[in-house]
């Protein structure tokens, strides 16, 4: 893929993680933060439907943003054929491992299965 | 015409000459084909309001050590031969007066982020590589053999967007600034990059899309971090900071 394309996906998941991140925080306010963080309060969030649809969201762009920045900060220390393959795979693979897990984690949830 | 000759010369007389100061030279000594270490070399070089970097290094050539390597060619910040860091900050040697350095020591060190040849000479082979592979020339399959394609006339607008960019006279001193190419082997520069834009923005030009997709890898446009140190240290006042945002808007789709 061209660098300007995976630097557009860079901006844009930077730009809607803003603004989705903005949104849960505004969640947060509505109740006490700490009574927000018991236990309850944080299955019942992932019970709630469109707010687990959109914590899955936030972990899939911030997921993107980070492992690419991850990968333009490795890149600019080493440089090789070898090492930038290596690198590319690797934070695919793991960035897909994360989103993989984080979706287990909200899905199960939100199922009802913890 | 004798009167004339008298008046001047009377004139002269008047002047007076400005006594002379002594500075401390410290050049860096330094030659990869016997060892890696650098050393400091001092010399106490006397100097006038007008003397320049470049002149106190001459001066220490011509009569203390003449084994300093230095390349210079034009004196007056033409050619872009003398580009050395001078108390730190990357500059032209002919370009710099010891007067207005205010320091009594001067460190004079060869560019970063180039291959030291000896002392404060450096390869330029890297930066002239990247300068050729963005094409730094005007793509159009009409030329001027063709009739009816005497001229490739432009307006006074057209020109303001890349003129500054023609000003660059290949000394290194931003790619010796820029803090990525400290650390990326294979970022291409800004040099390169601004020439790129001053070629993508020529309305003569065809070569867009060949240009922006050679900019348009891993070690790219994209790796700039935009610190805007290359716009602070070029000596011809071109801004390459500004060039490679400009030309990150045509691969953003911001231009067209």
């Amino acid at each position: 893929m061209r660098e300007s394309i995976i630097m557009k996906i860079h901006y844009g998941t930077a730009l809607a993680s803003v603004a989705l991140v903005a949104v849960h925080i505004l969640f947060r306010l509505t109740q006490g933060f700490a009574e927000s963080l018991q236990y309850e309060s944080v299955i019942a969030n992932y019970e709630f439907l469109p707010y687990a649809g959109m914590l899955e969201i936030i972990l899939i762009l911030l997921s993107i943003h980070g492992f690419n920045g991850l990968r333009v900060i490795l890149l600019e220390l080493k440089q090789g054929p070898t090492f930038e393959k290596s690198v590319t795979y690797g934070c695919i693979a793991v960035m897909a491992l994360v989103i993989l897990y984080g979706s287990r984690t909200i899905f199960m949830t939100s199922m009802g299965m913890v | 015409m004798v009167d004339v000759g008298l008046q001047i010369s009377k004139e002269g007389s008047r002047l007076s000459i400005s006594p002379t100061k002594t500075i401390m030279l410290r050049i860096s000594r330094n030659n990869p084909k016997i060892n890696n270490d650098s050393k400091f070399d001092e010399f106490k070089i006397p100097y006038q309001k007008w003397t320049t970097v470049l002149d106190a290094i001459l001066e220490v050539k011509k009569h203390l050590d003449h084994s300093v390597a230095v390349r210079y060619s034009c004196r007056q910040a033409t050619c872009g031969s003398c580009g050395m860091k001078i108390n730190g900050r990357p500059a032209l040697a002919c370009f710099t007066k010891i007067s207005d350095l205010n320091s009594d020591v001067i460190t004079i060190e060869p560019m970063n982020n180039f291959p030291i040849i000896r002392d404060l000479a450096v390869s330029f082979e890297r930066m002239f590589s990247t300068h050729k592979k963005i094409k730094p020339y005007i793509i159009n399959e009409e030329s001027e053999i063709n009739p009816g394609t005497k001229e490739f006339l432009q307006s006074p607008e057209n020109v303001e967007k890349y003129i500054q960019f023609s000003s660059c006279i290949k000394c290194g001193l931003c790619n010796s600034a820029c803090p990525t190419m400290a650390t990326d082997s294979s970022f291409v520069g800004p040099q390169a990059l601004a020439q790129a834009y001053r070629y993508v923005a020529d309305t003569r030009d065809k070569g867009k899309d060949e240009r922006l997709k050679i900019i348009d890898d891993s070690h790219g446009i994209f790796r700039c971090h935009f610190a805007g140190s290359c716009s602070q240290v070029c000596p011809k006042g071109v801004d390459p900071a500004m060039g490679i945002q400009l030309l990150r808007g045509y691969l953003l789709g911001f231009r067209d």
